[in-house]
């Protein structure tokens, strides 16, 4: 399943969409930066709250492919800007981690079943 | 010969370093020879052959008809014609006959091979023409080939240093980190990422780097006063080395300790401070080192070995 495809089935809003639509390789949820640093999988996605510039550094370095933004959070210009130079997708939506969490599983899985 | 005197010319012509032998094989006899040659007609007396010798400082003297090279009359013939009272006889009928010479066509190397194999300080440069045009001793040869290597030596030197800069070679970066500065923080870990990935070093490896930079990034930013991190990508391996200038740590045991962090609500609430950097940082480093005085600083020291087996926790 692609990110454009995640995105729609999640009724997440792509706020920054200059980036290649790739296959998301699985996901990851965290608040934490190290823990996202050490536990996030390549090509995947990232749901967190942490909307800043330094989520953006992280993804870069571990190459995660997309950053879901969760509760709504104000997403920062300078974020966005950020994740634009890295071809980073970043999607917002209002539901919370867990929910977010809970459909990805459910897609990401049944994507790689049938 | 049976052995090499001292005052060999010390080359080499058939295995020399390849730069040297290129050197003597493009060099050409009259690009080294003196041409202004002081020389004498065969009625002069070797009594003034000599005093042109003392005035003009040299040990051998061409004899001449006409820039037609005669023969040559050196100290060991002065002496001779001192010793059998010959010294006001002609110099034509006193000179060295059959003498050898070189051609100014010829490439250097003949000339270093003839100065080694005949025992004489000077070659009768001769040219197409068999006319007299210079003269040569291994002086003009030594002199030649040292500036000639001179700028040679330094044309490589020159060229060594831009290939440093390329890939497969050293490169070092440094960066400095401000406290709280979070607008920066993560800048030295992604231009270290760039600098791997230019390299086309393993991804896993390229991780694992990352890994170390960004959290000692992140800590230098969050706990220190600032400080600088440094990357030095090797042959072999990455070295990381973040140093800061204080306040330092105090328990250095329990700093290492996953999960124990003094970050303050503000720093959480951004994401970090989960008291996992230095765990992390030495999880994925080969060789991990910190030293921290309170008052001083803290310095981590993280390798990683480009071709290292070690697996990434996180990959």
């Amino acid at each position: 399943m692609t990110i454009r495809e995640a995105a729609s089935s999640l009724g997440a809003e792509i706020v920054q969409a200059e980036f290649e639509d790739a296959d998301l390789e699985g996901a990851y949820t965290s608040d934490l930066l190290s823990d996202v640093m050490a536990n996030a999988k390549d090509g995947g996605a990232l749901v967190t709250i942490q909307a800043h510039k330094n989520t953006v550094a992280v993804a870069t370095l571990v190459d995660i492919a997309c950053i879901i933004v969760c509760n709504n959070r104000p997403l920062p210009e300078d974020m966005l800007e950020a994740a634009r130079d890295e071809g980073i997708a970043v999607l917002l939506t209002k539901e919370n981690q867990y929910t977010v969490s809970g459909k990805l599983y459910k897609l990401l899985n049944h994507g790689a079943a049938g | 010969m049976e052995s090499k005197p001292l005052d060999d010319i010390p080359i080499n012509t058939v295995d020399s370093p390849s730069v040297v032998l290129e050197l003597i094989y493009q060099l050409k006899i009259k690009d080294v020879m003196t041409t202004a040659v002081v020389t004498a007609n065969k009625t002069d007396t070797m009594r003034h052959v000599q005093a042109l010798m003392r005035e003009n400082y040299i040990t051998g003297l061409p004899v001449t008809d006409d820039r037609q090279l005669l023969g040559i009359v050196s100290i060991e013939d002065i002496i001779m014609a001192l010793d059998q009272g010959c010294i006001e006889c002609a110099a034509g009928e006193r000179m060295t006959q059959n003498v050898i010479v070189l051609e100014d066509d010829m490439p250097l190397s003949f000339a270093i091979s003839y100065l080694n194999k005949y025992r004489y300080g000077r070659f009768p440069v001769l040219n197409k023409k068999k006319e007299l045009v210079g003269i040569l001793t291994s002086k003009d040869v030594i002199n030649t080939l040292l500036v000639e290597m001179n700028r040679e030596v330094l044309r490589l030197e020159k060229l060594h240093q831009k290939e440093g800069k390329a890939p497969d070679h050293y490169s070092e970066m440094e960066f400095t980190t401000v406290k709280f500065d979070f607008e920066l923080a993560g800048r030295a870990s992604t231009e270290i990422k760039k600098a791997l990935k230019n390299r086309s070093i393993d991804p896993k490896i390229i991780r694992r780097v990352a890994i170390a930079s960004y959290e000692l990034e992140i800590n230098q930013v969050v706990h220190s006063l600032g400080g600088t991190i440094s990357c030095s990508i090797q042959p072999d391996k990455v070295v990381i080395v973040a140093a800061d200038i204080g306040p330092g740590i105090p328990d250095l045991n329990l700093a290492l300790q996953e999960g124990w962090s003094t970050a303050n609500e503000w720093i959480r609430s951004l994401g970090f401070g989960a008291g996992m950097g230095l765990a992390n940082t030495k999880r994925v480093s080969d060789e991990f080192f910190i030293e921290s005085n309170v008052g001083t600083g803290t310095t981590v020291r993280s390798v990683v070995f480009i071709n290292s087996p070690k697996e990434d926790a996180g990959a």
